[in-house]
């Protein structure tokens, strides 16, 4: 039995780890394909240059990071059956139909017009290109909806029944994909992509402007990135706010996890701001907590009763310090990052947006803290959804294949193993592709080894050299 | 052994099976070619013949691995049994064409990014790696499923090395060798000059490579099970059935003519014949059974309601994916010449 644990704690690692170096990409891609459509459009209506020269900037961007989101992707499509085979059967009939109409009606369309995006513009004309880029924007997005509906329906399961052989099944359609988690964790997720990407390609203005502050590229996505975060960064603080609140009504485990609460609290609630969560102890130590501010975060008034971990049976707590920690980095680094869009908002008034060096300095340092906190979010939902893999009705331990801890470890391995080379270089070339100087002609910043698709006159306007039809 | 017989009412979970195979057709085909490029890119000269190799693929690859998610994904949602039976039960399989696919997906990409040439030869090594360990993974998958699986209850229970057995083997040659002989045709149709001359005189031993193996496979396999011995080899079914090999016979010999007559445009269409005749007579050996010997497609179909629901999304959006997928090739439609674009 002890190698059945074994398996199941290095299933349990595998998931977490080949979701992790997934989740990040498509956090990325979905927002940086929208600001690619942005930049299109702008460019077809106001016929500056500088978006067009953007567009080619970031697109080679997008495809070393959509390549990179694909296969990382694809191991996620098969990994519910080589390690969580028990989960796949019961859950199958509810969220299998759901991830079918993801791969039909968003990674099709991604994958299908990211050719024509990427190599298709003196092919297929302006205006087609520019649906392709809609498209490709519209199928990310579309992605997240199916791919958070079944994620939501694990964590808030409605609509569904069980069947003579246990299997989960579907009752009511539209309840099982809204089911009541589903709107609160779209939104959350959708702003968090347009956080990071915007986090990303400010850093990348930033650091730009801080070698040449008249780069009128580096400008422009500069001021573009900064004004999304300013107004994007307070809606997720909102967003993140009504998540939580619906999270208490169906999940209260996972939010006295996230709050380190063990014991009940009739008399309302404090805020726990720092602490020592210890599951085995049920306290948590040396709190620094504010009185009455968790009643009124989560029920409205100071006095309010909230109940604790400890009004539920042990078995089904979460792992509380890991919950309580991730939930600190998460809220911490949105702070930053609306604090970061307040900074920015008053530099524009001053008129020293541009010329700001402590501001890009700071805008430098977040470029990495929306992916951050988009690892710490997850950790936060999905580790406070444990023990379950569908809150509440089947155990994280009744879930996994039937398969040896010497399998599952060995593949653990070469998952490792392959990911840090792979994904390691891949986000080495990234960040040497963010380095090109955004607008200088090719020739300044030679590509060495480029290929043909990519630079001839600076791969959108030309494609592959191919003899007429 | 009692013998399924072939219900001769369509029902959903047929539909279903049909839906998925397509699907499964649909990746072989499309994959098929671009992971027999990557087969076949040592074999190619030099820096020019393996550059324009990937620039034929790099506008549509994406695209073809989609049809993968939307076998394994399809599979889990129509037949989530016998997704959660022959996962576990081809799990390394699973693991190494997952892991090849991930080396050569990113290959695309990171060969033009490569600071040094040594750096852009290691992914192309790369690329060629992850082509054919995914190719030979899933031919020996094909073998495995075959051969059969072990069941108990609603489990895989057999070991995680069952799969490895001399016809697993022989399965996951044939398929390496059939994705060469894709990826040869391809590059044919797809180039000229020097790559085209090379592609051609590649394509004859993949061609001879993939008959004799589909031979092998053929002549193996009415012997691994009851159900295909009767399907092939007992009267009258045998009758139903020659037109299979027949035909097959028929568009090697047309791909070999034109191969040697100097034709660019005949062998992929041949090689793609090749390889449905070779698909539907899987079909003919298996069916209804999904995990030969344990499950039938019944047996592991998911419920009506969700058989239902996702029907209407394919019915929906499968034509419209044909559509555009179909643009797709057509907007890069031609040859792709060297030369242009390499400064």
């Amino acid at each position: 039995m002890l190698d059945g644990a074994d398996a199941l704690l290095l299933a349990r690692l595998q998931f977490a780890f080949t979701v992790s170096f997934h989740i990040i990409l498509p956090a990325f891609t979905i927002g940086l394909a929208s600001y690619l459509a942005v930049l299109e459009g702008l460019w077809l209506y106001t016929k500056r240059q500088v978006y067009l020269d953007l567009f080619k900037f970031w697109v080679k961007i997008f495809a070393v990071s959509f390549a990179m989101g694909v296969v990382s992707g694809l191991t996620m499509a098969y990994q519910f059956g080589t390690n969580w085979s028990v989960f796949s059967d019961k859950a199958g009939p509810v969220i299998g139909p759901l991830m079918a109409y993801e791969v039909l009606s968003a990674f099709f369309l991604e994958a299908g017009f990211l050719g024509v995006m990427l190599f298709g513009m003196n092919r297929v004309g302006k205006g087609l290109h520019f649906a392709a880029t809609l498209a490709v924007a519209f199928g990310t997005a579309l992605s997240a909806f199916w791919i958070l509906s079944v994620n939501s329906w694990m964590q808030t399961p409605s609509g569904h029944g069980v069947n003579e052989v246990g299997q989960f099944v579907p009752l009511d359609w539209l309840a099982v994909i809204f089911n009541p988690s589903f709107p609160y964790r779209l939104v959350h997720m959708l702003l968090a992509a347009y956080i990071t990407t915007a986090l990303v390609v400010g850093a990348v203005g930033a650091w730009h402007l801080l070698r040449d502050r008249m780069n009128q590229h580096a400008r422009t996505m500069f001021a573009m990135a900064m004004g999304m975060v300013a107004v994007v960064a307070p809606l997720q603080l909102v967003a993140g706010h009504e998540h939580g609140i619906n999270t208490l009504q169906h999940q209260p485990v996972k939010v006295y996890a996230m709050e380190g609460h063990f014991e009940p609290s009739p008399n309302g609630a404090p805020l726990i701001l720092f602490g020592m969560p210890s599951r085995e102890a049920a306290e948590t130590k040396h709190a620094i907590a504010i009185p009455g501010l968790g009643s009124l975060v989560l029920a409205g008034s100071t006095d309010a009763p909230l109940q604790g971990l400890k009004s539920f049976p042990r078995e089904d707590w979460p792992p509380v310090a890991i919950v309580f920690w991730a939930f600190r980095i998460m809220v911490g680094l949105g702070l930053l990052m609306i604090a970061l869009g307040a900074v920015a908002v008053l530099a524009w008034a001053t008129g020293r947006l541009f010329e700001s060096r402590p501001l890009h300095r700071f805008a430098l340092a977040m470029g990495p803290a929306g992916f951050v906190a988009v690892l710490a979010g997850w950790t936060v939902t999905e580790v406070g959804r444990q023990p379950y893999t569908i809150y509440g009705l089947l155990r994280t331990v009744d879930s996994a294949s039937p398969l040896s801890a010497p399998a599952v470890g060995a593949s653990l391995m070469a998952f490792v193993v392959v990911y840090f080379i792979v994904f390691g270089a891949g986000f080495l070339y990234l960040l040497r592709l963010m380095r090109r100087t955004p607008g200088a002609p090719p020739a300044e910043t030679p590509e060495p080894m480029e290929g043909p698709i990519r630079t001839a006159a600076g791969g959108l306007g030309s494609p592959i050299a191919v003899q007429g039809a | 052994m009692p013998v399924t017989p072939v219900p001769i009412s369509y029902d959903l979970a047929t539909l279903w099976a049909a839906i998925i195979a397509i699907a499964i057709f649909a990746y072989v085909v499309l994959d098929g070619f671009d992971l027999g490029l990557g087969i076949l890119f040592p074999a190619l000269s030099n820096e020019e013949e393996r550059g324009v190799a990937m620039n034929t693929v790099a506008p549509v690859w994406d695209g073809n691995e989609t049809w993968l998610i939307l076998g394994g994904g399809g599979l889990f949602a129509a037949f989530p049994l016998a997704y959660s039976v022959l996962m576990p039960a081809l799990y390394p399989l699973v693991i190494a064409m997952l892991l090849g696919l991930v080396f050569r997906g990113v290959a695309f990409e990171f060969r033009w990014r490569a600071g040094r040439l040594e750096t852009r030869h290691r992914w192309d090594l790369a690329f060629f790696g992850g082509s054919l360990v995914a190719a030979l993974a899933q031919g020996m998958m094909l073998g495995a499923i075959l051969q059969g699986v072990k069941v108990e209850g609603r489990a895989y229970a057999g070991g995680w090395w069952d799969w490895l057995t001399p016809f697993s083997i022989l399965t996951g040659l044939a398929l390496v060798a059939g994705y060469a002989l894709l990826g040869a045709a391809w590059l044919l149709m797809k180039t000229d000059g020097a790559v085209n001359a090379h592609a051609r005189r590649l394509a004859r031993p993949a061609l001879l490579a993939t008959v004799a193996a589909i031979g092998a496979v053929s002549l193996w396999t009415p012997f691994l099970k009851e159900q295909y011995f009767d399907r092939w080899l007992n009267w009258p079914n045998i009758l139903w059935v020659a037109p299979v090999p027949v035909l097959l016979v028929a568009a090697a010999w047309q791909a070999w003519r034109k191969l040697n007559a100097g034709d660019d445009h005949w062998p992929f269409p041949m090689a793609l014949a090749i390889f449905f005749l070779s698909f539907s007579g899987l079909g003919i050996s298996i069916y209804p059974q999904i995990v030969p010997g344990a499950l039938t497609i019944y047996e592991a179909a998911t419920v009506p309601k969700s058989q239902v629901f996702m029907l209407i999304g394919v019915a929906l959006l499968l034509p419209v994916i044909l559509g555009y997928t179909a643009w797709t090739y057509w907007v890069f439609r031609g040859k792709v010449r060297a030369g242009q674009g390499y400064h």
